[in-house]
C-alpha cells in the first residue's frame, strides 16, 4: 500500500530542502539582480506562506503572488447572481465550499443560507447528481467555479446529468482560463521576471499553453508541483534560466503533468463549453477570451439564460477600500493593505483575497499576520 | 426490534421501568439506588465540569457517544488535577431510538466508569418526539476532589509544553465516518485520562496547567493558553505526534490536523526541569508517544503561537475559524 511517507516525505524532506536552498543561494551569489517570480496559482501562494519558503531564499529572490485563485477573481455581480439564484423558490444552489463566505455587493452565500435558502457545498461536483435525484420537484443549480483544473469535472457532471435524464439540473458557469490573465499582466507591464506556472492546470492543459507567453515576453515559465521540494527546484530552474539569459517553458512537475496534458478531459470540456468574448475579473478588469460559457445548444441547462432575470450584469464594483486588485496583479502584498487583519479578516472579509484559502490575504492572515 | 417510545420518558410506569431495567442495571451504586430527588454527597474543594455530547455517528471506531460522555467530562475534571468521583447524567432520546443501541451505549458508559472509579449519582431521562434531537444527546456533569493547583494562570515563561499522544485522532475518525471516507486505521483516541494524571500527581510532578485538546484541537488549546497567560508559545512542528492514518487523511482533504479534535490526548505545561520525568511517567502509564513539543516565552509582540518547521522557517499557528472546508484545487 502506498503510504503518506511514500507520497510526501521525499517532497518535504529537510535534507532536500536544505540542499536546494543552498543551490539557490550559490546560483544568485554575487548578483544584485532581483529575481521577481510570480507564482500564478493560489495553491502555490498557500504552500509558500505555510512552509515559509520565502524565508529560506536570498533577499533578491521575491515571490509575487498572482491571480490564480478562482474564487478571488470572481466579480461581485456574479456572486450576486449566486445569491439571487439561491433565493429563488424551490431551488437548491450547489457549489464548492470556498464560495461560502465570498462577499457579493450586499450579502454572501453563508448569510443567504442562514436566511433560509437551500445552499449546499459539495467536495466533488458529481455529488450534485444525487442531490438532483433526491429532489425531483426542485430546481437544482450547480454554480461552477474554477480554472482549467476543475472545468472537466463540471463537464463530466453535465455529461452524467444528461445520461441520467435529469431535467431539474442546470448550470451557472464561471470557469476562467489562466493564460489570458498571465498575458494581460505582462501586457500591462507587470514587473515580473518569470512565472512559476500552476501544476494542476497544466495536468489538464499540457505544457504548450505557456509557449506564446514565453515567446512574446521572453519570460521563463516553469511548471511546478505544490510541495516544498517542487517549488524550490522550480525556483532554482528559473534562476538558472535567468542567469543564462534563457527563456523557456519547463515542466518541473513531470510526475503529474504530461507534455500534451489530458486530451480526454479537454475533449469533454470542448463538447459543452466555448470561449466567452470577454469576462470581467475582479480587481483586474475585463480580459478577452478568458472564460468559458455553455455552447448555445445547451441553452436549456444554462442558468444564465434560463434565469436571466436573476443574473445581474456587471455594474459598479462596491469598493471597501481594500487593495485586492493590486494584490491580484502582483503590484502589492497583503501586508501593504491598510485594512489587512484590522477591518478585513476571514470572519469579515472586505475583499475576495481574504475569503478563499487560496487567496493571498487569507494565507498571510493565517500564517504570518503578526510578523513582517 | 424494540424502540424507545415517548411514554418511556413521561414519568409514569414505563419511565420507571426504563430506569430500573437499563440505568440502574448498569450504573448501580448505593447513592443512585436511593432514587431521591437529589443525591447527597460529602464535598471538599471540588472541580466541576459539564458537557453535552452530540455526535454522528453514535458509534464509531474506538468508542461511542456513551464512552465520550463519561471520558469527556471526567477528563475535564482531571485537567484541574482533580480525581473524578461523581457524575450526573441526562439523556435526551429521540422517540424510535433502538433499545438495543441505547443499552450498548449505557453499557459502554458503565465500562468507562470503571477506569476512573467515578459513580453516576443522579440522572434524568427525556424522550422527545421524532426530529426534536438527532437520535440521542447526553449531558454529563462531573465532580472531583482537587488534589493540586493546576490552572492556566500558572503558565509562565520557561515552562515546557508536552503532549500525551498523537493528535487529531478523534476528529479525523468522526469526519471520515460522516463523509463516508474509508481510510484504514482511523480510530478515535477517546479515553479517560485520569489514570495518567493520577500517576503524575502521585509522583508530585509540579504541573502548572493541563488541558485536553478537544474541540478546536491543538491549535485552539495553545492559542487559549497563549491568550490567557499572555505568553508566546514556541512549538516545534517536527516532533508533534501525528499518526500515519491521520496524516494521510488530512493530506487528502487539505485539512490542518492541528484543528481536529482529540478525545484522549492532553497538553501539559510544567517547569522545564520536570519535563523528562513527566514524559517517563506518561510513557509508563499508557501514553507511549508523550513528548516535549514546545516551550513558553515572554510575549513581546502580544500572545501568539509560533510553529517552527523542520526547515527552520516560522509561521503562526492560528485559532481555528470558520467551517472546516476541503481545498478546491
Amino acid at each position: 500500500m502506498l503510504t503518506h511517507e511514500d507520497l510526501y516525505q521525499r517532497l518535504r524532506s529537510k535534507d532536500s530542502v536544505q540542499q536546494l536552498t543552498k543551490q539557490i543561494w550559490q546560483a544568485v551569489e554575487g548578483d544584485d539582480q532581483p529575481f521577481r517570480i510570480m507564482e500564478v496559482c493560489g495553491g502555490h501562494t498557500y504552500a509558500i506562506v505555510k512552509y515559509g519558503l520565502d524565508q529560506l531564499l536570498p533577499s533578491g529572490v521575491k515571490f509575487i503572488h498572482g491571480p490564480g485563485c478562482p474564487v478571488c477573481v470572481l466579480p461581485q455581480h456574479r456572486i450576486d447572481a449566486a445569491i439571487q439564484l439561491a433565493r429563488r423558490p424551490e431551488t437548491i444552489l450547489v457549489t464548492l465550499g470556498d464560495m461560502i463566505r465570498v462577499p457579493g455587493s450586499r450579502s454572501s452565500l453563508q448569510q443567504t443560507r442562514a436566511e433560509g435558502a437551500d445552499v449546499r457545498f459539495v467536495y466533488s461536483p458529481l455529488e450534485t447528481i444525487q442531490i438532483a435525484r433526491d429532489n425531483p420537484d426542485r430546481q437544482v443549480i450547480y454554480y461552477a467555479i474554477g480554472f482549467e483544473t476543475t472545468t472537466p469535472m463540471t463537464a463530466l457532471l453535465i455529461d452524467q446529468a444528461r445520461h441520467a435524464d435529469l431535467n431539474n439540473l442546470c448550470f451557472h458557469t464561471n470557469h476562467v482560463l489562466i493564460p489570458p490573465a498571465m498575458n494581460l499582466l505582462m501586457e500591462q507591464g507587470a514587473n515580473i521576471d518569470a512565472f512559476l506556472a500552476p501544476g494542476h492546470v497544466s495536468v489538464i492543459t499540457g505544457v504548450d499553453i505557456y509557449e506564446p507567453i514565453v515567446k512574446r515576453f521572453g519570460t521563463p515559465v516553469v511548471i511546478s508541483g505544490f510541495e516544498p521540494v517542487d517549488i524550490l527546484s522550480a525556483v532554482l530552474s528559473i534562476i538558472r534560466q535567468l542567469k543564462k539569459g534563457l527563456s523557456c517553458c519547463e515542466n518541473n512537475y513531470a510526475r503529474s503533468v504530461r507534455e500534451s496534458g489530458n486530451q480526454k478531459a479537454r475533449d469533454l470540456v470542448d463538447r459543452y463549453f466555448e470561449l466567452r468574448s470577454d469576462f470581467l475579473w475582479r480587481g483586474i478588469g475585463s480580459i478577452p477570451e478568458s472564460a468559458l460559457q455553455l455552447k448555445p445548444e445547451f441553452a436549456a441547462i444554462d442558468a444564465e439564460r434560463a434565469f436571466a432575470e436573476d443574473c445581474p450584469q456587471a455594474g459598479e464594483e462596491q469598493s471597501s477600500g481594500c487593495i485586492c486588485g493590486a494584490i491580484l496583479c502582483g503590484h502589492a502584498s497583503p501586508l501593504d493593505c491598510s485594512l489587512f487583519a484590522g477591518i478585513c479578516t476571514p470572519q469579515r472579509p472586505q475583499g475576495s483575497c481574504m475569503v478563499s484559502n487560496e487567496g493571498a490575504c487569507a494565507a498571510y492572515y493565517r500564517y504570518r499576520r503578526t510578523q513582517s | 426490534m424494540s424502540r424507545i417510545q415517548l411514554a418511556q420518558g413521561s414519568g409514569g410506569r414505563e419511565n420507571q421501568q426504563l430506569i430500573r431495567d437499563l440505568f440502574l442495571k448498569y450504573f448501580s451504586n448505593p447513592i443512585l439506588a436511593q432514587l431521591d430527588d437529589a443525591a447527597v454527597v460529602e464535598c471538599g474543594t471540588t472541580a466541576v465540569s459539564t458537557d453535552t455530547f452530540t455526535v454522528h455517528p453514535l458509534e464509531f471506531a474506538g468508542g461511542d457517544i456513551g464512552k465520550l460522555a463519561i471520558a469527556g467530562t471526567t477528563n475535564d475534571v482531571a485537567m484541574r488535577a482533580a480525581c473524578p468521583e461523581y457524575l450526573s447524567v441526562g439523556f435526551i432520546i429521540e422517540e424510535g431510538l433502538e433499545t438495543e443501541l441505547l443499552e450498548r451505549i449505557v453499557a459502554s458508559m458503565s465500562s468507562e466508569l470503571q477506569v476512573t472509579g467515578a459513580r453516576i449519582i443522579t440522572g434524568d431521562t427525556k424522550v422527545v418526539p421524532r426530529g426534536a434531537v438527532d437520535r440521542l444527546m447526553i449531558n454529563t456533569t462531573g465532580f472531583g476532589a482537587v488534589r493540586a493547583d493546576c490552572s492556566v494562570k500558572r503558565i509562565v515563561p520557561g515552562d515546557h509544553i508536552l503532549i500525551s499522544g498523537p493528535i487529531a485522532e478523534h476528529g479525523a475518525c468522526i469526519y471520515a465516518a460522516r463523509e463516508e471516507i474509508a481510510i484504514a486505521g482511523l480510530t478515535s483516541d477517546c479515553q479517560s485520562l485520569w489514570p495518567a494524571v493520577k500517576a503524575l500527581l502521585d509522583h508530585e510532578v509540579p504541573i502548572h496547567a493541563m488541558r485536553d485538546a478537544t474541540r478546536g484541537g491543538l491549535a485552539a488549546v495553545l492559542n487559549e493558553w497563549a491568550e490567557q497567560s499572555s505568553t508566546r508559545l514556541m512549538m516545534t512542528e517536527e516532533v508533534i505526534p501525528i499518526s500515519e492514518a491521520v496524516r494521510g487523511f488530512t493530506e487528502i482533504l487539505g485539512i490542518d490536523p492541528y484543528i481536529l479534535a482529540c478525545e484522549g490526548a492532553f497538553l501539559l505545561s510544567l517547569p522545564a526541569e520536570n519535563s523528562s520525568e513527566a514524559i517517563d511517567i506518561l510513557h509508563r502509564c499508557g501514553h507511549p508517544d508523550a513528548v516535549l513539543i514546545g516551550q513558553v516565552e515572554n510575549a513581546d509582540n502580544g500572545p501568539q503561537v509560533i510553529l517552527t518547521s523542520a526547515y527552520g522557517t516560522q509561521r503562526l499557528l492560528d485559532f481555528p475559524y470558520g467551517e472546516i472546508l476541503p481545498r478546491i484545487c
